[in-house]
């Protein structure tokens, strides 16, 4: 009997409301909701999440790891991006 | 029966349904198709465990005689489980274990949502969480019922046959004894009638769906409800009792 592998999916999930998803980790699933069943299966066991994403791992559009040096390197020497150049106030708290 | 015993009985029923159907998924761990779905059956079967201990305690309790959980799934005779004869059969393949869930779940999950409404509090409550376990365990089920039904020929085929093999077991769900209609008259239990009803229409919804064809009711086969088994059951008792009856009183 021959075996073909189930797509895979990527999975993200929302730990508490006001949260952002995180990626959690990837499942094998034939189809979108098969995808989103085998994800709360696997990853929300233990109450992890309240929200859940499934999205083909096929259908992300990734970075070149090959390119990081144009990609992110010109970043690295431009400091004026960065906002440390203010003197902030004492009294402004979680900034 | 008195309200206490007749609560008792019918906590313990609920109990064997659930020990029953949780050691036959039990039975397929570790050889599950894929991870994934091992996983989810895993679950499953370990949610019908903490059911059952949930249900026996309460029972236990109502009938007041000093037994545990354990005592009640461990050390009864064969014609002492009064789960129904559906559960007990065995797992076959991937589509036989499905169709079994599923046909047990959709009426299951009905059966729970009447017993939230029941007028001993504490069955209410265990109904009330055992449904939420239920409901997904249902539309799970369903998805795979549709992706075998409407997939190819073979699945078609297969789980056709299933459905066609299991169908006689679906009767005594619908039929009221006398132990459901005292829980009925006592406890504003669930009728039986009304579920059915809508069991048959849910079903008939959900086998359309996936393009199977609903069988007709013939032969059916009865007698779990009152202890009458079928020849599966012996060899689960055997091995899910062999522990304790080997070595009595064994814990972790």
């Amino acid at each position: 009997m021959s075996k073909q592998e189930w797509p895979l999916y990527e999975v993200f999930i929302r730990s508490r409301s006001g949260l952002a998803h995180r990626h959690a980790g990837s499942v094998h699933a034939a189809d979108d909701q098969m995808a989103l069943d085998h994800a709360r299966d696997t990853y929300t066991r233990r109450k992890e999440g309240v929200s859940i994403w499934v999205v083909r791992s096929d259908r992300i559009v990734a970075s070149d790891p090959a390119e990081t040096a144009s990609f992110f390197e010109p970043a690295e020497d431009k400091i004026y991006r960065h906002p440390t150049f203010y003197e902030i106030p004492d009294e402004v708290e979680n900034l | 029966m008195s309200p206490a015993e007749i609560i008792a009985a019918y906590t313990t029923r609920l109990g064997d349904n659930a020990l029953v159907l949780g050691q036959r998924l039990t039975e397929l761990v570790a050889s599950g198709p894929e991870l994934e779905e091992e996983l989810a059956n895993a679950n499953f079967a370990l949610d019908y465990i903490g059911q059952a201990r949930m249900f026996y305690t309460a029972a236990a309790e109502h009938e007041g005689k000093g037994r545990s959980e354990d005592d009640f799934a461990f050390l009864r005779q064969e014609h002492e489980y009064r789960n129904l004869l559906l559960l007990e059969q065995p797992n076959g393949h991937f589509g036989d274990t499905l169709v079994r869930s599923v046909l047990f779940e959709s009426w299951y999950l009905l059966l729970l949502d009447a017993l939230v409404r029941c007028s001993d509090a504490r069955l209410a409550e265990i109904a009330a969480r055992a449904a939420k376990e239920v409901k997904y365990h249902l539309r799970h089920g369903a998805q795979w019922l549709v992706r075998l039904g409407d997939g190819t020929e073979e699945s078609h085929g297969r789980v056709q046959a299933s459905l066609d093999a299991l169908w006689r077991y679906t009767g005594e769900m619908l039929e009221a004894d006398e132990l459901d209609a005292a829980m009925q008259a006592e406890f504003d239990g669930p009728d039986l009638a009304d579920i059915a009803t809508a069991w048959r229409s849910n079903v008939a919804a959900l086998v359309a769906d996936a393009t199977l064809v609903l069988p007709q009711d013939a032969g059916m086969a009865r007698g779990g409800k009152a202890g009458r088994h079928t020849e599966h059951f012996g060899f689960l008792l055997a091995e899910m009792q062999y522990l304790q009856r080997s070595y009595p009183g064994a814990t972790w």
